[in-house]
């Protein structure tokens, strides 16, 4: 504490970053702190705001687990092989962080829309994306996936190589390897990146409500509330909101604190 | 034990991105204790890697037990693997780290629990079965994966630098240990280290790595000499041998009794005092530099004074080494002056003195 105000720069710094530290928790305490809560409650036994958040959550899970399932492969490529076109395939993961979300949402209403290639190719399977949950699971699927990607690609290069190359020698193939190694020993990064991603993917709605404004998301209801009715119908769904996603960060951070310990 | 077909590497190449292994040409015979020595940086882990399969050769080809395994996987060969930093699984207990090559081997949970009990015992860390990695200090670490990669009972033992990461009070131990359990398993081993005298305390025999550097930035690594440590020393190949291994006074001796804080060693009937713990056959090192050469008797508090004649002078510039045959030959650093103002000719009787903590036992 005392390190801080050890001398008049480190004060003068304290008192700057001080200021933006204030610009983000004031905004967030008034609103949390201006619902009451049998307002809350009211809000939560508004059938359409249950919906629309378990709709949330059910599609930001998906969109992880697609994540998840491809994403994991490609970390530990990126973590452990060099090939040409390494830095592309890393820029590509990179570049839904850098563009602008309602920007996505149109580059894949492009892609997947009702009269492109991908779109009809999946309506043959069945699955429409306009205004349909898989419309939501990939718009959020496409604006959080760096985030899972280099996380476990994090964690795939704090794994000792000199350890899976022992477990090949004792007797394990590549898979076996993976499973019983690269993986255990990578996986608080990984989930710590599905917590982040899944966050991300819940708080969408640039992409999402290009995609699919129907059925709606809760930052779109959320929206949709503020404009047909004002602040004081919009502000409960965004106190829930708020609360929900500070609940996730902070088990992420614990998450995250265990593996530094 | 000893002979029919180990290991057998013919004209091997490995060509990595900054690295070649050029040529290389072994012959491990079975139950034998090898030993490649090299300095830092001439590709002696790269040499073991590629054994174990970790590296697909460019050319050339790796028979074990005369069976081809060139192109088979590090999993199919059955080589056990002990790596300078030991690479324990650290999310698993010291057991699970051991019992992992056997639960890949399907047996049973019985048959697990037995061996782990044997090695465990020959390897001395049945108390540390419960531990977790992190918990455990250098040697013990050590001991535990030499046990996994020991346990599944390998046709080959290859260990990187094993002593290499101990302090050397545990260095010491560990390197006894080394040989103990080679005599009780028999498992034929592969070896690699920078040490010299590490070499010639383990080594049946001993292969010399050399680092060379080709190009701008690419280096590579061939094999100058193989031979028995005592070919190595007395007998080095090359310029290139004989400084890495430098000017020694190496014998083989046995540890014999205690006598006021010091132990009597004897190199073929000469007995030379000694401090150390060890007993029994052992090596005996004595650096050039700690010998004192003159032509009187020495009045010093040197444990160690004996007679002998000198039977070779070589000068290098500012200093001399001077062999002298007590016997066995001694060879003694001295400046170039005293070596003028002694006028030390060859044939001469002179004395030599050395303190017996400038023994090395080993």
């Amino acid at each position: 504490m005392r390190a801080l105000f050890a001398n008049r720069m480190r004060t003068s710094f304290v008192f700057l970053g001080s200021l933006l530290i204030l610009f983000v928790a004031w905004p967030l305490l008034r609103t949390v702190s201006a619902s009451s809560l049998t307002m809350l409650w009211q809000t939560l036994l508004d059938e359409e705001v249950r919906r629309s958040i378990g709709l949330t959550f059910y599609a930001s899970f998906v969109a992880t687990a697609i994540a998840f399932v491809c994403g994991v492969p490609l970390a530990y490529l990126l973590a452990r092989t060099d090939f040409p076109g390494k830095r592309v395939v890393e820029g590509i993961i990179d570049v839904p962080i850098v563009v602008p979300h309602s920007a996505a949402g149109i580059a894949l209403l492009m892609a997947f829309g009702r009269r492109a290639l991908l779109g009809r190719a999946f309506r043959l399977l069945g699955l429409k994306f306009i205004s349909a949950l898989p419309g939501i699971v990939i718009a959020m699927l496409f604006v959080s996936l760096s985030f899972l990607v280099n996380a476990a690609r994090q964690g795939f290069e704090g794994v000792n190589p000199r350890l899976e190359r022992v477990a090949r020698t004792l007797g394990a193939s590549p898979w076996r390897t993976f499973w019983g190694v690269s993986f255990p020993l990578a996986w608080r990064s990984i989930l710590s990146g599905m917590i982040l991603m899944w966050a991300r993917g819940l708080s969408e709605f640039g992409a999402v409500v290009i995609l699919a404004y129907h059925p709606m998301v809760a930052p779109v209801l959320l929206y949709e509330r503020f404009e047909s009715y004002g602040l004081n119908y919009a502000r409960p769904i965004a106190t829930l909101m708020i609360l929900i996603c500070l609940a996730t960060f902070v088990t992420l951070r614990l998450v995250g604190g265990w593996r530094r310990a | 034990m000893k002979g029919g077909r180990g290991v057998e590497i013919r004209s091997l190449w490995v060509d990595l991105e900054e690295f070649r292994l050029c040529d290389i040409n072994l012959d491990i015979a079975d139950g034998e204790y090898f030993v490649v020595l090299g300095p830092t940086g001439a590709g002696k882990t790269v040499l073991l890697e590629t054994i174990a399969g970790l590296h697909q050769p460019r050319r050339g080809r790796i028979l074990l037990a005369g069976e081809d395994v060139t192109q088979a996987p590090p999993e199919r060969r059955g080589i056990g693997f002990v790596y300078q930093d030991y690479a324990l699984f650290p999310h698993l207990s010291v057991a699970g780290n051991i019992a992992f090559g056997l639960r890949l081997r399907g047996m049973s949970r019985g048959d697990i629990e037995e061996r782990m009990a044997a090695i465990s015992r020959l390897l001395g860390i049945e108390h540390l079965l419960h531990r977790t990695p992190g918990t455990l200090s250098g040697g013990e670490a050590q001991r535990v994966a030499l046990a996994r990669a020991l346990v599944f009972g390998p046709r080959l033992l290859l260990l990187d630098e094993p002593l290499s990461a101990l302090d050397p009070e545990t260095r010491e131990g560990v390197q006894r240990e080394l040989g103990r359990i080679h005599r009780e398993l028999g498992t034929t081993t592969a070896h690699v280290t920078h040490d010299f005298e590490e070499a010639v305390a383990l080594g049946d025999r001993i292969a010399v790595l050399k680092e060379e550097c080709v190009g701008d930035s690419k280096r590579q690594g061939r094999i100058v000499q193989v031979g028995t440590p005592e070919d190595i020393f007395r007998r080095p190949a090359n310029e290139f041998v004989a400084r890495f291994v430098g000017v020694r006074n190496i014998f083989r001796g046995e540890a014999l009794s205690k006598e006021g804080g010091h132990t009597l060693v004897s190199l073929d009937g000469l007995s030379i005092a000694a401090v150390t713990e060890l007993e029994g056959p052992v090596h005996v090192s004595v650096r050039p530099e700690e010998i004192v050469l003159s032509r009187e008797p020495l009045r010093s508090s040197a444990r160690n004074a004996f007679r002998g004649r000198i039977v070779g002078i070589s000068d290098r510039g500012p200093i001399a080494y001077v062999t002298v045959c007590v016997p066995p030959d001694f060879v003694c650093m001295i400046t170039r002056r005293s070596l003028e103002e002694m006028e030390l000719r060859e044939g001469m009787e002179v004395h030599i003195a050395f303190k017996a903590s400038a023994v090395h036992v080993f």
